[in-house]
């Protein structure tokens, strides 16, 4: 029997989507019962929520105002002390997961094995290195337990089931407080989130300007997509950084992917190379992105994307 | 004495097109150019900016790894790195392990702040700075994008999926960085010559006495699965018809 404790993202009393994919990868381990955990302020909602993922045996909800927001400093104790029992602990290859699990590792003495993007033994998976220029197959020891994060573009979410029960474990561990939050600023929209949404159209430094950038806002909307930008379009303040798309910024495998004045370096590549369908526009029939887009359109992106608007 | 440690890491080049080995146990490094990972380097360039506005008396750059970390060494001597460390060892070596060596030059040095890079352009693994701040019982600030200090706080700004987060964290503490964080400097030839002067000391890994055996083992390496190169279309109006018909829009 693997027992697998996933660690739960979740903001604003919702669970990330990322959590239900975590749930995929786990369930690909042979022979797994999964649990997920929950630290959080409240989180109620959050804990019904997770426990109607398919595959999902338990959920433990942690109560503690000290979790919101979470804090991987004061996260980690007390996943540590969830994990007993557990022989893998999983988190997403998000932010969150990316901050918190290392922690969580170092804390267990165990392991950690980064972005699984396949499992092909409780003890064996496949994770990209060199921003994705090779893929590894790594084997963990059998026995002590294994922290790790999924990479989330790797896995379709695990569909909606029965609802598992809801436990609320005592958790006896000490919080630091040598780490506060203060704040968090982000531009929040009615789009859809770039992480999982199925339409995603990303603008490069070849848009020119934040004016400019406007152009790609309106495309996505015509679309009903997400907004995405190169590292260089974010670098030149064009769009701001949560939007970034690549090896640094967000990881993303959407059905449509539209790369407009992006010229493909290959810290972008890495970040879409899971997208179902890439369209790629750009002035250089040169540009790297071509090489991995399923349709080219060369040209002035000015000109055609009011052109593909009128299409639409 | 206001000290802040950066490690670095020695990379393949972040422009080097990165080539799979035939056997599958590893890239191909022969005549392949090695630099600092760029994310460390920006970590050495914060550091040396606190240093300069008064903020810290010291830097001190430490790596652990081949004799020819050296080089990287220098290189940060040359961009103002006080003195430098080599921990070294021909083999490879994990974010836990890593860590625990850090830990011990960390007792050692008492630094306020050890920064170093959120990850290693090679193995991507995202960990080290975590698993030393956990290890230290220190706080963590990870994917930086803006650091401001106190005496005893730092306040950072971090990069993560839903924007900006700021938070507090007092000191001392580990911070990984993100790439806007800085921009580094170039490093100016009588630097180069300057660096020769400075302080580098080389310690053997096996004398520390740190457990640093590997427990993750590398099965194969192979390269990525090629995407088919597509189609040029000729306008806006084939484009759309072709993603309609895939129901794509």
């Amino acid at each position: 029997m693997n027992r697998v404790l996933i660690i739960a993202e979740h903001s604003n009393g919702k669970l990330n989507a990322s959590v239900a994919k975590c749930v995929s990868c786990a369930a690909s381990i042979p022979d797994a019962e999964i649990a997920i955990a929950v630290l959080a302020g409240d989180g109620g909602a959050v804990a019904a929520e997770a426990a109607k993922i398919q595959g999902v045996a338990r959920v433990l909800h942690v109560r503690n105002p000290a979790n919101e927001p979470a804090l991987a400093a004061v996260l980690a104790p007390q996943v540590a002390r969830l994990a007993d029992g557990y022989s893998h602990v999983f988190g997403s290859s998000t932010t969150f997961g990316k901050d918190l699990m290392p922690r969580v590792a170092a804390l267990l003495g165990a392991p950690q094995i980064s972005d699984i993007m396949a499992v092909e033994s409780p003890t064996r998976f496949k994770r990209p290195v060199y921003a994705g220029n090779a893929i590894a197959t790594v084997e963990a020891p059998a026995g002590p337990q294994l922290v790790a994060t999924v990479r989330v573009a790797s896995y379709q979410p695990a569909p909606a089931g029965e609802p598992a029960p809801v436990e609320t474990p005592e958790v006896d561990a000490t919080l630091p407080t040598h780490t506060r939050f203060v704040s968090v600023s982000g531009a929040r929209s009615d789009r859809p989130d770039l992480q999982t949404a199925a339409r995603v159209v990303s603008g490069g430094r070849a848009l020119g300007s934040k004016e400019n950038f406007a152009l790609i806002q309106r495309l996505a909307d015509r679309l009903g997509a997400a907004i995405g930008a190169s590292r260089a379009a974010v670098d030149a303040g064009f769009a701001p950084n949560e939007l970034q798309v690549g090896q640094t910024g967000k990881i993303i495998a959407p059905e449509l992917y539209v790369a407009i004045g992006i010229s493909g370096a290959i810290q972008h590549l890495t970040g879409i190379k899971d997208a179902r369908t890439i369209v790629a526009i750009n002035k250089d029939a040169e540009a790297p992105i071509f090489e991995v887009a399923d349709y080219g359109l060369v040209g002035d992106l000015f000109t055609l994307i009011p052109e593909i608007e009128k299409q639409l | 004495m206001r000290r802040i440690l950066v490690a670095l890491k020695r990379a393949i080049d972040f422009n080097v097109r990165v080539r799979v080995r035939p056997d599958g146990q590893g890239v191909v490094t022969d005549g392949v150019k090695m630099s600092t990972n760029p994310f460390d380097e920006i970590a050495l360039e914060e550091a040396l900016r606190i240093r300069e506005r008064g903020g810290a008396d010291e830097v001190v750059a430490i790596s652990i790894g081949p004799d020819e970390a050296q080089q990287q060494l220098r290189n940060a001597l040359a961009m103002g790195a006080d003195r430098a460390i080599l921990v070294r060892t021909n083999q490879a070596i994990e974010p836990p392990a890593i860590a625990r060596v850090l830990l011990v030059f960390v007792e050692r040095e008492s630094p306020m702040l050890v920064i170093l890079g959120k990850q290693a352009i090679d193995d991507d693994s995202n960990q080290t700075g975590q698993m030393l701040a956990a290890l230290w019982q220190r706080p963590q600030a990870t994917f930086a994008s803006k650091l401001e200090l106190t005496d005893t706080v730092a306040r950072v700004t971090r990069e993560v999926d839903a924007g900006l987060e700021t938070i507090e964290v007092d000191l001392p503490a580990v911070v990984t960085t993100d790439l806007r964080l800085n921009e580094p400097r170039y490093i100016k030839l009588p630097d180069i010559m300057k660096a020769k002067k400075k302080p580098l000391d080389v310690t053997d890994l096996a004398s520390l006495g740190v457990e640093t055996e590997s427990q993750l083992r590398l099965v194969r390496l192979e390269p990525p699965p090629q995407r088919q190169k597509g189609v040029i279309v000729k306008d806006a109006a084939e484009l759309v018809a072709a993603l309609r018909q895939k129901g794509l829009v």
